[in-house]
């Protein structure tokens, strides 16, 4: 077998080199055709993942299984905690031990941060992180990277613009590691009180990447290849008058775009669920590529399935 | 001259730490850290039959400062060097016969396992899972450690603070 990803598991998304990038985005462009069910593949056939979620999750348990079943494979596990012996206080080493006897490989979903490193301590097969608490959510980003280069052609050479909770958001954090790692150029656009923390800018400052901070999404638009919003949280404000104040200002409609010197080729990712940040106007759009980035979850987890198991 | 008054002359009769024959003294701890040194130390425990002696807030001419001094016992370096994540600039001297036989300043280890707790109350290894809290350290001026599992970094007092 060959082996094409160094590590047993995927934790973040440092857990992989820009070649190994390469190389899941190669398998995952031809694995499109298979995730629209226009070709057929059974690579998995007789492969069982256990996809254990502690927390709720559409998007990501519905591709991670429309992933594996599209390839021939199976999958066992739970969507939510109280159908599992976590309820009754086992700890979730033990799960992964017995879930790792069951299956040839585990998708984790869990509250606590960490979670997915401790797992995969306890596991003797692949382990996954499909989001661990506030920590991260690696096949996220997979995805995020792999639409912008399915859509410009190439990650590197873009101005990329990542608006919202900057602060907070592992989205953008995970993001804006894997974009360090390519020639990108960077905007960050969001409220004084949720910018991005100086830790991660440090790192940017090291690895010579070049970026810029303001407060309006109109300030950024003119000159984005790229613009990735995200949703900004209610519970982050300490009122509710203070939120809608920022809301309204985070919030994309088809005017701006209209009334601004946008480039035509300018594309707008959103990991989803959105609640008020994108106008439903700028759906039918070219620029909208959100729902397209969704459906991209599909190749990209297959590409990565595939490469764990070795299939 | 009454009585009390003759009693203010007399010289004091106690000594407030007494130099040791054999042992280890932690000199430099940083002022009110010598509790958790101990705690670092396991010298806290109902099995230890030596006898420690800690000062605290003691004058030095680089401000106030405790010491610990540990009798029969000379503390091996890899769990001395624990302690630099609450005293980085505490010096160890091994003491045989009263005089001091080794002399050395604490290094900080390139991993801590099992001293302190991730600050972050959400962190898996701070719920009821069969591992230890596990920091990589990351920076020493100030110290700072990440954790293991959630990735969360910590420094300064806030490691002084979770000291398990």
């Amino acid at each position: 077998m060959n082996k094409e990803l160094k590590n047993d598991h995927v934790v973040t998304i440092k857990d992989f080199t820009v070649d190994e990038l390469e190389i899941i985005f190669d398998l995952a462009e031809d694995l499109v055709p298979v995730a629209e069910g226009k070709k057929k593949n059974d690579d998995l056939y007789g492969k069982l993942a256990a996809t254990l979620f502690y927390e709720p999750s559409t998007r990501t348990r519905l591709s991670f299984e429309g992933a594996m079943k599209r390839m021939g494979g199976r999958c066992i596990g739970f969507a939510k905690p109280g159908t599992s012996s976590a309820k009754k206080g086992e700890t979730l080493a033990d799960t992964i031990r017995v879930a790792s006897g069951y299956s040839d490989l585990i998708v984790l979903r869990h509250h606590r941060e960490g979670a997915a490193r401790l797992a995969s301590k306890f596991s003797d097969v692949p382990v996954i992180n499909a989001g661990d608490g506030a920590g991260h959510h690696p096949t996220q980003t997979l995805l995020d990277l792999f639409t912008i280069k399915e859509e410009k052609g190439d990650i590197s050479g873009n101005h990329i613009g990542i608006a919202g909770d900057l602060k907070y958001g592992r989205t953008v954090h995970s993001l804006t590691h894997a974009l360090s790692m390519y020639d990108t150029e960077l905007t960050f656009i969001s409220p004084p009180s949720l910018k991005m923390p100086e830790e991660i800018l440090k790192g940017l400052t090291e690895d010579g990447i070049s970026y810029q901070e303001v407060e309006n999404i109109d300030e950024a638009l003119d000159d984005l290849d790229v613009l990735y919003m995200t949703r900004i949280q209610r519970e982050r404000f300490p009122s509710s008058k203070d939120y809608e104040e920022v809301a309204r200002s985070y919030h994309l409609e088809k005017k701006m775009l209209d009334d601004s010197d946008t480039r035509s080729d300018m594309i707008i990712l959103h990991p989803l669920p959105r609640v008020d940040e994108i106008s439903a106007d700028v759906d039918p759009t070219p620029n909208a590529k959100y729902f397209r980035q969704a459906a991209n979850g599909i190749p990209v987890r297959m590409a990565l399935l595939k490469l764990l198991m070795e299939c | 001259m009454n009585e009390d008054e003759n009693e203010m002359d007399e010289e004091p009769k106690q000594i407030k730490i007494t130099p040791i024959k054999h042992g280890t003294v932690i000199d430099h701890i940083r002022k009110a850290q010598a509790m958790k040194v101990l705690r670092i130390l396991g010298l806290r425990e109902d099995d230890i039959d030596s006898i420690v002696s800690i000062a605290m807030n003691v004058d030095s001419s680089l401000g106030k400062k405790d010491i610990v001094k540990v009798e029969d016992m000379e503390l091996i370096e890899e769990d001395l060097d624990k302690i630099s994540l609450v005293a980085p600039e505490a010096t160890v001297n091994i003491i045989r016969d009263y005089k001091v036989i080794d002399k050395h300043r604490v290094q900080l280890p390139e991993m801590v396992k099992g001293i302190v707790r991730c600050k972050n109350k959400n962190c898996i290894s701070n719920q009821n899972e069969p591992v230890i809290s596990e920091f990589k350290v990351i920076g020493e001026y100030p110290v700072t450690l990440k954790c293991e599992y959630c990735e969360r970094e910590m420094k300064g007092e806030e490691i002084s603070e979770n000291v398990i």
